[in-house]
Formats: C-alpha cells, sequence, structure tokens
C-alpha cells in the first residue's frame, strides 16, 4: 500500500475543509441572507461573496485556519493503524506549506511558533475504534476566535434543565460578536467537567438544521435558537436576527451532585470534510 | 451613508462618519495584534509611519513566492483582545482608521472621541475577499520574532471593505444599544 497516497488524501481533506463550506452550513447562511436587512445584511452578503470566492480561486476561506481537529473512526481490521498518527501529522505540515495553513501552533512558555501546526499534543485527535476495515476522518479545523468563546458552566444540579438553558443563552449573549456570528452552538450537558466540553465539541460535527433525535432534546434545541436570536446581536454583532445558525445539544449521564455544561463555539466558518481510507490505501474525501 | 474614502483620511472626513455607515477604503493599512501592539508601544522609534496608515487587526496567512509575499487570506481578528492597548496606541500613532471585529470597550470609545478616530468592522472571517482587495504587500516588520499571525505586514489595498463604522468619534458604539438581550 501506498502511505504518500494516504497521507496526499489527507492533505485533500485538510484542503477541502478550508476551502469549502458544507452545503448545509451554506444553505443556512442563504436563508440568513433572504430574511436579514440593513446591516446585517451586507455581512451575510460579505460572507457568501467570501465562500464563493474561496471555492472558485481554492484559497482557505479565513485566514484563521484554526487548530487542526480531527475526530477518527478506525475500523480495527485497518491494515496500517501503527502509522496513522505519523500520517496525520505529516499530513498537517504538508497542508501547512500546500494549501496553504497559517503557522497556529504556539508554545505557551516560550510564545514560540512550531510553523508547521503540529506541536505538543497537536494535530488535535480523537480516536475511536470501530469494526470493519475502513478509517472514517472529519476534520474540524477550529478557530482561535469562536473557541475563546466556549464556557464551562459547573451548575448546581438544582437549577434543572431550565438552568442550563439560562446559561448557555446567557454566555452567548456576552459573547456578542467575538466568536463571528451567526455561530454554531454544541452544548454537552453532563458527564464530568472535560466531557461536557467535549460533548459540546463532538454536537458541531452534527450538520446544521439536524434535530437531535431524543424529542425532548431537540425541545431545548429549538428553544435555545430562538431564544439566542431574540437578543438581536446578529451577523457579527452587529444587529440583526441571526446570531446562531443552529444549536446542537448532546447529553452524558452525571454525578448527583453535578451538572456540567460544556459550550464550544463555531463561527459561521463552520468548516467540516469527510474522507475514508479503505484498507487498500485507496480514499475519497467528500 | 456609504464613503468611498482615500486613506489617510483628514479630520473632517473622520468626523462626518457615524455609526452605521458604510465605508470603503483605498490606501495603506497596517496590520497589528495583541504583540504588535505591545512592542510598539515599547519601541522609541518605529520603521514606518502608521499616522498615514489605517491599524487593521488582522493576522493573515501570507505566502512567499520567489521572495516576494502575497496574501493569501486576511480577515480580521477580534478587536477586544486590543482593548487594553488602544488608547495609548491612538495617542502615540495618530492613526484615524481602525478596523477590526467584535467591538471595543469604553476605553478605546473615549480615545476615538478625543484623537478623532473611527473603529470600523470587517466581516470577520471574509479572509479570501479582503486577500482579494489588497493590491501589493508593501512590507512586514518583525517577522523573524512575532511570526506570520503576529508581525506587522503593510497592505496596500483598493475599495477595501464594506466596513461598518461601528463605533464613530462622536461617542456613538453600534454595539451598545445591542447587548441587552
Amino acid at each position: 500500500m501506498n502511505l504518500k497516497n494516504i497521507e496526499d488524501g489527507i492533505v485533500e481533506l485538510i484542503r477541502k475543509a478550508e476551502t469549502e463550506l458544507p452545503d448545509d452550513v451554506v444553505k443556512s447562511l442563504e436563508h440568513a441572507y433572504e430574511i436579514e436587512d440593513g446591516v446585517a445584511k451586507t455581512q451575510i452578503d460579505a460572507i457568501l461573496k467570501n465562500i464563493d470566492l474561496a471555492k472558485k480561486s481554492g484559497r482557505p476561506m479565513c485566514q484563521d485556519t484554526g487548530i487542526q481537529t480531527f475526530f477518527i473512526e478506525v475500523g480495527i481490521d485497518f491494515s496500517f493503524i501503527n502509522r496513522l498518527k505519523d500520517l496525520m501529522n505529516n499530513a498537517v505540515k504538508k497542508a501547512t506549506l500546500e494549501v496553504p495553513l497559517r503557522p497556529n501552533t504556539v508554545d505557551p512558555f516560550t510564545g514560540e511558533n512550531h510553523k508547521d501546526n503540529t506541536g505538543d499534543h497537536l494535530p488535535y485527535i480523537t480516536w475511536d475504534f470501530v469494526d470493519g476495515n475502513d478509517v472514517h476522518i472529519t476534520a474540524l479545523p477550529k478557530g482561535g476566535g469562536s473557541e475563546n468563546m466556549s464556557k464551562l458552566g459547573m451548575l448546581k444540579p438544582g437549577v434543572g434543565i431550565e438552568g442550563v438553558k439560562d446559561f448557555v443563552v446567557e454566555e452567548m449573549i456576552k459573547s456578542a460578536g467575538n466568536p463571528c456570528p451567526p455561530t454554531v452552538v454544541g452544548v454537552g450537558i453532563g458527564g464530568g467537567a472535560d466531557l461536557s466540553l467535549k460533548l459540546g465539541k463532538r454536537a458541531l460535527l452534527r450538520p446544521v438544521d439536524d434535530r437531535h433525535k431524543d424529542k425532548n432534546i431537540a425541545a431545548v434545541e429549538e428553544e435555545l435558537i430562538k431564544r439566542i436570536n431574540a437578543s438581536g446581536i446578529g451577523p457579527m454583532g452587529l444587529g440583526g436576527k441571526t446570531t446562531v445558525l443552529d444549536v446542537h445539544v448532546e447529553k452524558a449521564h452525571r454525578h448527583p451532585a453535578s451538572l456540567p455544561v460544556g459550550i464550544a463555539v463555531q463561527c459561521w466558518a463552520d468548516r467540516r470534510a469527510k474522507m475514508v481510507i479503505h484498507s487498500d490505501g485507496s480514499w475519497e474525501v467528500k | 451613508m456609504e464613503y468611498h474614502i482615500n486613506i489617510p483620511a483628514d479630520k473632517d472626513e473622520i468626523k462626518k462618519l457615524e455609526v452605521g455607515d458604510i465605508l470603503y477604503v483605498t490606501g495603506k493599512m497596517f496590520t497589528a495584534r495583541d504583540e504588535a501592539h505591545h512592542m510598539m508601544l515599547e519601541k522609541e522609534e518605529i520603521p514606518f509611519d502608521p499616522s498615514e496608515m489605517a491599524l487593521y487587526h488582522c493576522g493573515p496567512l501570507m505566502k512567499e513566492e520567489n521572495g516576494k509575499w502575497q496574501v493569501v487570506s486576511a480577515g480580521p481578528t477580534t478587536s477586544s483582545r486590543m482593548e487594553i492597548f488602544e488608547d495609548k496606541f491612538l495617542e502615540k500613532f495618530s492613526t484615524n482608521i481602525i478596523i477590526g471585529k467584535g467591538g471595543m470597550g469604553g476605553r478605546t470609545k473615549k480615545a476615538l472621541q478625543k484623537y478623532i478616530c473611527v473603529y470600523t468592522s470587517y466581516t470577520g472571517g471574509a479572509g479570501a475577499l479582503a486577500a482579494d482587495k489588497v493590491e501589493k504587500v508593501e512590507g512586514v516588520y518583525w517577522l523573524d520574532k512575532l511570526g506570520m499571525p503576529e508581525a506587522v505586514w503593510v497592505f496596500k489595498v483598493k475599495e477595501f471593505g464594506p466596513l461598518v463604522v461601528a463605533m464613530d468619534s462622536h461617542g456613538k458604539s453600534i454595539y451598545e444599544h445591542l447587548k441587552k438581550g
């Protein structure tokens, strides 16, 4: 099997994520354009023009090409499990030069930029193991401006789901224009502190307009969308009807004494791309 | 109102701008994020003249080809990080147009009035569109020390916009009446 071929495939995955938005996001932004007017409309107009230009010219839509973040489902019968981590690292380095990506990995102690988007614990990869011999990779390049608006609330269980909803709405209103609205918000409820944030981030993998299959959770998502959009923060915080494109909620069981709520925020550039690698080394980027 | 102005803009041009106006600018701008603000405030001498340029809160994605720098993507970064520097920065460097995203706070608002400047918002994330308006990369400063995103880049731009006047020189801010929820 040609490992270099797989590496090139991963570079294509990153290129696709950085230069083309998924259809569900574009559709949602087009809807926002229809319902907005005034300054808000000018912002969505610029966003749509930018998406179009990035796609046509093959350049990253945003200069913040993010922290390279991947969710990987590895089929346990995939032939080259032991090479996957190296392939990911090498592909990120290669993509940095070829796409190109902005060098975004800085040592917190020395301030030194690693210059190739790798570094301690980065790229950030979440591994899952599944049956079969294919590998499924989702790329979610994560920008800093929206990541800075992440929140963790360790609420008192007594406040219940009403308290959770209030917390999310209040925090998103406080974030105002900073995370480049209209955003997509992922909310993880339950687990421990780290798990709630992880669930929040994982929720961002869901397409825009995808409602949770649990009707009660879907109703919470719908309420959160309505309440956050009623704030009037609007595109880029300049006022308008569209502050979020979507809110996705995921839950885990919790400790009796804890009610953790993790909020992950994704800017309008809700960049996601997927690929599958087969055991014979062939691949497709979707 | 929609305005098309050349940088550097004179005081009268800045004064007529009001919150909600749309602006397109032509001329020179320099990028500066946290590190560059910090460094420029500490330095006695700066190798370019900020008063002739707009200040752009931006950490661009650049590409070097045959020894020449090109802009790949260059949208704005979150301006609120620069709030702790901006009033001193405007006092020292007399630049009168700031371009960023997300808005700034009370200290900057006062400084905008005092030194007659405007804070304008460019669509966050619209990096490809912004790069398209850059005609030339005129220079880069402190690249080795600060790295690509934090270095100061000087761009010559044409009809860069649409910029929304979000905080004007009369003490008004578009963000204030929006945060009530």
